[in-house]
């Protein structure tokens, strides 16, 4: 167990590829996960998150790449030599053994000593002790979770992969859950990959997100810059909500870009936009729109609001601008007056909250969970 | 229990007066004919083994059990007093345990070439292992008699044996294939997982979570075994009688009431064992 | 009953083949192979034996060579057809009646049990525990000619009805067809009502509720839902009552008399006291490729696959 908690243990993989027939699932995946961190695999359903899990499991064979952990290529090692444990998607647990021999069976075939200690603290810190002796299926949900998690780290893994761990239980023992994931991660330091479909889940719980799309990833970064300068239309999509208007750019002076919406001019950071071509979606989020009932400075544009949603914390309006398209933007319910359909306003932004993207993506890429948004964590899969 | 779901399914239907359906002997005859049926079904199942039973406890008059008499306690006081009957008993009970061993070996092997690979001839050999389940045992009977007079084979206990392991594998390899194909596969990837190499795993995931399916393979191959007059009749000699070629030259000759009591012993053993498993399963998924 | 693996579609040019080290695998071969060897040794050979056997002629004393005598078919057959009908006809009925009792019991105990389902499963099972010779000899006791059953069975008139039918001659319950039928419909009846109830209990409460709501009438959902559901068990249930069925001849024999003599008693009369083992032995492989015939055009009709 100590022989992990040194330097060199990053995961790192290597042009990882998987093919089921001539299907991709996986496909040339290169990335390097840092010792300690908590990594989420983010994805929709079938985007080849739980193929790369097992693959670094060594559960399922790559068609090609290598897997290292530090400077060991473990691509060929055995499942049960690999330093890496999972959690699987339905806990997996050892029907026959009761929750102890579950947690103790890593440590038994390992012949590590103390078994009994490690188990007891390992529960201890589940917060199972009482149930040790219990057989799985007299468990919660969410106690059989936890047990599964107790099963993999008791091993003190070098790589920890948990597949959607808090995909079986209900919103509130979720949100619970992502809480005592990421104390739990803290207190033992082990590097984590934690597969998830949910933005919010992986936001507020990952270091580090890699955003994967038919098996390849889209953007990797920390859940703040992923947010905040999306790369691609499927990350400005998937991750929270993205208004993408089409613009052209007029003028690239120094450190800003200048364009042209339908003649109103913008203008944004250089660096946030991805694209050298003069044809762009330019993106911004609905939460940084200011709502005016006059024109005020640059960055401006006049609309009228077609719909008005109230959401408690916030209000939600679509504003439609004079070419047609509609915009959302999300208000903060601070005193202000709630705005009626009909009312016409202008919308303005700062150039440093705009984002640019290569016009020859699709606008609509990863917008497939619309009504999701507002009850994020219901559609486990 | 049967009345709990019933009437809100039927209500929930069908919107009839349920009052007037009460009444009505016929209605209530259609509604309950299944559970009606079921009921005489269970009374034609267990029907002989009460009269097996009763009779036990008869002193006939003649050589024949079949009509009763007056009460009596004497076969059960002096069970292995009808000649050769004790005897044709230990043979099938050496036949039976020794036929499940070889057919549980053998069939769980089988099951778990075929309920955990894909190779080439698995069509066929699920053929050969359906085939005997689908000969009468008329026709296994003959024609092993027929092998073991060609090939100048003495018939015997060896060839009754034989023949047992030969029709109870089929049964096993169904069984025991059904357990292994309900198995989670994760289980054994969550035991690889846990350092458990492939033997580790075996033994100690996959082998515990198919053993019933085992146990009840074999327990299938002992009755079979212990069973069976038509196969073994074939291949026995007047040197292997065993129990129920005991029990058949018997209903030629004259039926010892002690037949009765072996057969109440074999029901009241049996019954114990199954209940007792129950209780004790129930018991530990109830415990804690 | 063999898990589909998942192959994309033809139309696909061939993929790159996986480097999966397939480790041509010895394993499932060795496994296998004790128990097939056995079954090779001890049922294929045998029935090779056994064909062979009904082509030779000869007497046991002068010992048997192989002539290719077909006509020892023919012979057979013309003696003993009524026997080997006669078994189809009672295997049949004895799979029919097993068919009406047997799946309202394993509906109930399937649907209806609730928590006493294990108590009734075992009391299902519970006649097999008693050796079945000793069972069928019971049923000698419960039909004899003084017995209430036969009592009962004269007051109704349903003693008139069975005369009617041909199912008894006299006045009497025992030694008659009837009695032969319903001790094959006895004894197989726990092998039709444990698959059956194995896939009705498979069944989704709910599909049935869906279906409750979908057809008004009870007997249309259960038409419609409950009986295609329940196919496979019909049909393993109905093959592991007629097969064992028709070449049985215990019931026949103790159960009655010398004008129900099925096939199997021929068969092992012809072999162990007749000792004329080609005519044996022949209609021994009649018998079984028979109910081959039988069986494939019936599981062909009924659509199932998934027997073993
Ligand atoms: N054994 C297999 N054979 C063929 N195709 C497979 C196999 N396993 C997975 N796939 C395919 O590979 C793709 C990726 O599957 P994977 O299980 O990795 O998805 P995922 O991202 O984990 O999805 P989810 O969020 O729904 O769990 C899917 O389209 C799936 O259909
Ligand atoms: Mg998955």
């Amino acid at each position: 167990m100590a022989e992990t908690a040194s330097t060199g243990g990053d995961l790192h993989l290597q042009s990882l590829t998987k093919q089921f027939g001539s299907f991709v699932a996986v496909d040339d995946l290169s990335l390097t996960i840092p010792q300690g961190s908590f990594f989420a695999l983010l994805g929709p359903s079938g985007c080849g998150k739980t193929t790369t899990l097992r693959m670094v499991a060594g559960l399922e064979e790559p068609t090609a790449g290598r897997i290292l952990i530090g400077a060991d290529d473990i691509t060929d090692t055995k499942p049960y030599r690999r330093p890496v444990n999972t959690v699987f998607q339905n806990y997996a647990l050892f029907p026959h053994l009761d929750i102890f021999e579950n947690v103790a069976f890593g440590l038994r075939r390992r012949g590590s000593k103390n078994v009994k200690q490690q188990v007891d603290d390992v529960l201890e810190l589940i917060e199972l002790g009482h149930l040790a002796r219990r057989k799985p299926t007299q468990l919660s949900g969410g106690q059989q979770q936890r047990v599964a998690l107790a099963r993999a780290i008791v091993n003190h893994p070098s790589v920890l992969l948990l597949d959607e761990p808090l995909g079986a239980l209900d919103l509130k023992l979720r949100r619970q859950m992502q809480l005592e994931l990421k104390r739990i991660q803290t207190e033992v330091g082990l590097t984590f990959v934690h597969v998830t479909h949910d933005q919010e889940e992986a936001m507020t719980m990952a270091d580090t997100i890699a955003v994967m799309n038919n098996g390849r990833i889209e953007q990797l970064g920390d859940p703040a810059s992923l947010y905040e300068n999306p790369v691609t239309t499927f990350v400005a999509n998937f991750l929270g909500q993205s208004n993408l208007v089409r613009a052209r750019v007029t003028s690239r002076s120094g450190e800003h870009l200048t364009v042209d919406v339908q003649g109103t001019t913008f203008t944004m950071p250089r660096a946030r936009c991805t694209s050298e071509s003069d044809d762009i979606w330019m993106g911004v989020r609905p939460e940084k729109i200011q709502v005016n009932a006059t024109a005020a400075g640059a960055n401006t544009i006049l609309g009228t609001v077609t719909d008005t949603s109230y959401i408690g914390v916030s209000t939600q309006y679509l504003v439609q601008l004079g070419f047609g398209q509609e915009l959302t933007v999300v208000r903060q319910n601070d005193g202000a007056p709630i705005l009626r359909p009909g009312q016409e306003v202008y919308l303005s932004w700062e150039p440093a909250h705009t984002f640019g993207l290569d016009a020859r993506q699709d606008a609509k890429a990863g917008v497939e969970r619309e009504e999701g948004e507002l009850v994020p964590a219901g559609d486990a899969s | 229990m049967a009345t709990a779901t019933e009437p809100t399914r039927v209500t929930g239907t069908r919107p009839a007066s349920p009052a007037r359906r009460r009444r009505n002997p016929w209605t209530w005859l259609r509604e309950h004919v299944v559970a009606i049926v079921a009921v005489l079904a269970f009374v034609y199942l267990l029907l002989p083994n009460v009269v097996v039973i009763i009779f036990s406890f008869n002193k006939p008059n003649g050589r024949f059990n079949y009509t009763w008499s007056h009460f009596s306690t004497d076969a059960w006081t002096n069970v292995c007093g009808a000649p050769g009957m004790c005897e044709s008993l230990a043979l099938s009970l050496r036949i039976g345990v020794l036929a499940t061993i070889g057919a549980t070996v053998l069939g769980t092997l089988m099951a778990f070439a075929l309920g955990r690979h894909r190779f080439r001839g698995r069509p066929q050999t699920n053929l050969l292992i359906f085939m005997p389940m689908a000969t009468p045992e008329v026709v296994m009977g003959s024609s092993l008699l027929t092998l073991f007079l060609n090939l100048k084979i003495p018939l015997g206990t060896t060839a009754i044996l034989i023949a047992h392991v030969m029709f109870c594998v089929s049964f096993v390899v169904v069984t025991v294939k059904a357990r292994i194909a309900g198995l989670d596969p994760r289980l054994e990837q969550a035991a690889a997982d846990l350092y458990a190499n492939e033997f580790q795993a075996f033994w100690r995931v996959t082998f515990p979570l198919v053993a019933p399916g085992i146990a009840a393979g074999a327990l299938l191959a002992f009755s079979l075994s212990f069973d069976d007059y038509i196969i073994t009749n074939f291949n026995a000699t007047t040197s292997s009688v065993t129990f129920p070629m005991y029990v058949w030259g018997a209903a030629q000759r004259g039926t010892p009431v002690q037949i009765n009591v072996i057969g109440t012993l074999m029901f009241l053993l049996a019954l114990a064992a199954v209940v007792t498993g129950q209780l004790v399963s129930s018991r530990r998924a109830g415990r804690a | 009953m063999t898990a589909t693996v998942h192959v994309p579609g033809g139309s696909m040019p061939a993929a790159p083949v996986e480097p999966r080290k397939r480790r041509a695998s010895k394993v499932p071969y060795l496994l296998l192979l004790p128990g097939v060897a056995w079954l090779l040794v001890f049922f294929v050979a045998p029935m090779i034996f056994l064909a062979s056997q009904s082509l030779q002629t000869g007497s046991i004393e002068q010992g048997y060579a192989l002539t290719w005598h077909i006509g020892t078919y023919g012979d057979a057959l013309s003696a003993f057809h009524s026997q080997l009908f006669r078994s189809f006809g009672y295997a049949a009925t004895a799979t029919v009646l097993g068919l009406l009792v047997g799946y309202p019991l394993a509906y109930t105990i399937a649907f209806k049990a609730g928590r006493w389902k294990n108590v009734l499963l075992v009391l299902v099972i519970a006649p097999f525990f008693t050796s079945f010779l000793i069972r069928t000899l019971a049923w000698q006791t419960i039909l004899s000619s003084d017995g209430p059953v036969v009592g009962f069975f004269r007051a109704t008139h349903l003693m008139d009805l069975l005369r009617s039918l041909h199912l008894v001659a006299g006045n009497d319950l025992l030694s008659t067809p009837f009695a032969v039928v319903m001790g094959l419909t006895y004894n197989f009846l726990p092998f039709m009502v444990l698959p059956l109830y194995a896939s009705l209990e498979r069944i989704d409460i709910r599909l049935l509720e869906a279906g409750g709501d979908l057809y008004a009438r009870p007997f249309t959902a259960f038409r419609k839902v409950t009986w295609p559901l329940s196919l496979p068990g019909v049909v393993a249930g109905t093959l592991l009552t007629f097969i064992p069925a028709a070449g049985d001849y215990i019931n026949s024999k103790l159960l009655g008399n010398t004008s129900t003599t099925m096939i199997g008693q021929v068969i092992d009369g012809q072999f162990l006291r007749v000792l004329d083992y080609p005519t044996a032995a022949a209609l021994s492989f009649t018998l079984m490729l028979a109910i081959l015939v039988i069986v494939a055009v019936y599981v062909r009709r009924a659509g199932t696959e998934e027997l073993v």
